[in-house]
């Protein structure tokens, strides 16, 4: 396997994070929260540039920030809003 | 750091700003003397002048850009929130910050004008210079155009406990803790500060540091509560920021103090609380 680089290590840390923090979450919840997650993470590994190393660091703290507010307990379930393409 | 490389980048006599190079022009030729006889053109320009706007848009990811927006200051109000509000609502909608009071006392449109940080509301607009440069807060994650991330900077003004904290209870549930003149006269220069976080990154030390350094708004705010007569935790208070990072990464560089659009020194009252800590005179 192929070493990973320090942004691919904190996107894979961000991804995990959200799985463990959906893991506290009710079954139901937790089940929506995955695959809104993964869909999300899927999606933009797909469509954002490998290089575009400005866009990834800001949707990693974007993803870093969201992550805080679903750890917390009053956080039930992520919100999805629809994607504007 | 996206903002402090492109601050790095820009010059303002960039000939084609929106393409961003590493070169620094210094000695720029001053902008040819302005024709005082009004000439009868079709389009007079001599009141316009060129802002040169920081732009990012996430949903669009390119590099940053600075984008020129030329305004004729006749018909615009006299401060750069002015200018960019007239930017919104008449050129260009999509551009982006945050603004709210317009009379700086929210602290929202904190923004760095020309190199030096301060809010749009209270900065003038410069009439001579032909052109100006608006980029976000430095040092700061950029969100989109002018507006920046704040969390770490609202964090560091929590750990500090920014709240009044008792050891006894009030005898009496709701009554107030009196406080002398004298000793709300300690609060003074301040209990202004409005957390628009000009001063914090203007600091070359919060620039470094800005997780392990709390930063001259932080620390001013902790001084606010360690000379507040009526609060009874100020040795816990001064032992929590005892820190090598925290509070001493301060070098008393001052830029704070220059920054501040409230006229506060920040950098005086870190000073402050180094003589008020234990132990500090026996080195």
């Amino acid at each position: 396997m192929k070493k990973l680089t320090g942004l691919q290590k904190q996107v894979l840390g961000l991804y995990r994070g959200f799985l463990r923090a959906a893991r506290t979450k009710g079954p139901e919840d937790r089940k929506k929260i995955e695959s809104y997650v993964s869909s999300e993470f899927r999606n933009n590994a797909k469509n954002v540039e490998r290089k575009n190393f400005i866009y990834i660091e800001y949707l990693l703290r974007r993803g870093t920030k969201q992550l805080d507010q679903l750890k917390t307990a009053e956080t039930i379930s992520l919100f999805t809003v629809p994607c504007r393409d | 750091m996206v903002t402090g490389l492109v601050l790095r980048s820009i010059s303002k006599k960039l000939s084609n700003p929106s393409k961003l190079t590493l070169t620094r022009l210094y000695n720029a030729p001053p902008p040819p003397p302005q024709e005082q006889k009004a000439e009868p053109k079709a389009t007079d320009r001599s009141n316009h002048k060129t802002f040169q706007i920081y732009r990012w848009n996430p949903d669009n990811p390119t590099k940053p850009e600075l984008k020129n927006y030329s305004i004729d200051l006749k018909d615009c109000g006299p401060m750069v929130l002015d200018a960019l509000i007239k930017i919104k609502n008449e050129i260009d909608p999509t551009l982006t910050f945050r603004r709210s009071c317009r009379e700086g006392i929210c602290g929202s449109c904190a923004m760095n004008i020309d190199g030096c940080n301060g809010l749009a509301c209270l900065t003038k607009i410069e009439p001579k210079e032909k052109e100006s440069t608006i980029t976000p807060l430095p040092h700061m994650f950029v969100i989109k155009d002018l507006v920046v991330d704040m969390t770490n900077f609202y964090n560091q003004y929590k750990s500090i406990e920014p709240w009044l904290k008792r050891k006894n209870p009030a005898e009496e549930k709701g009554k107030e803790i009196y406080q002398s003149k004298k000793d709300r006269a300690k609060l003074d220069g301040m209990y202004e500060c409005i957390l628009c976080a000009c001063c914090s990154t203007s600091c070359p030390s919060y620039w470094w540091n800005p997780e392990s350094y709390l930063g001259p708004a932080a620390l001013l705010h902790a001084n606010r509560w360690i000379s507040d007569s009526r609060d009874e935790y100020t040795d816990e208070r001064l032992a929590a920021i005892n820190d090598e990072f925290k509070l001493y990464r301060c070098h008393t560089i001052l830029n704070c103090a220059r920054a501040c659009p409230k006229g506060l020194n920040p950098g005086k009252q870190i000073n402050t609380i180094k003589a008020r800590q234990p132990g500090l005179l026996g080195k």
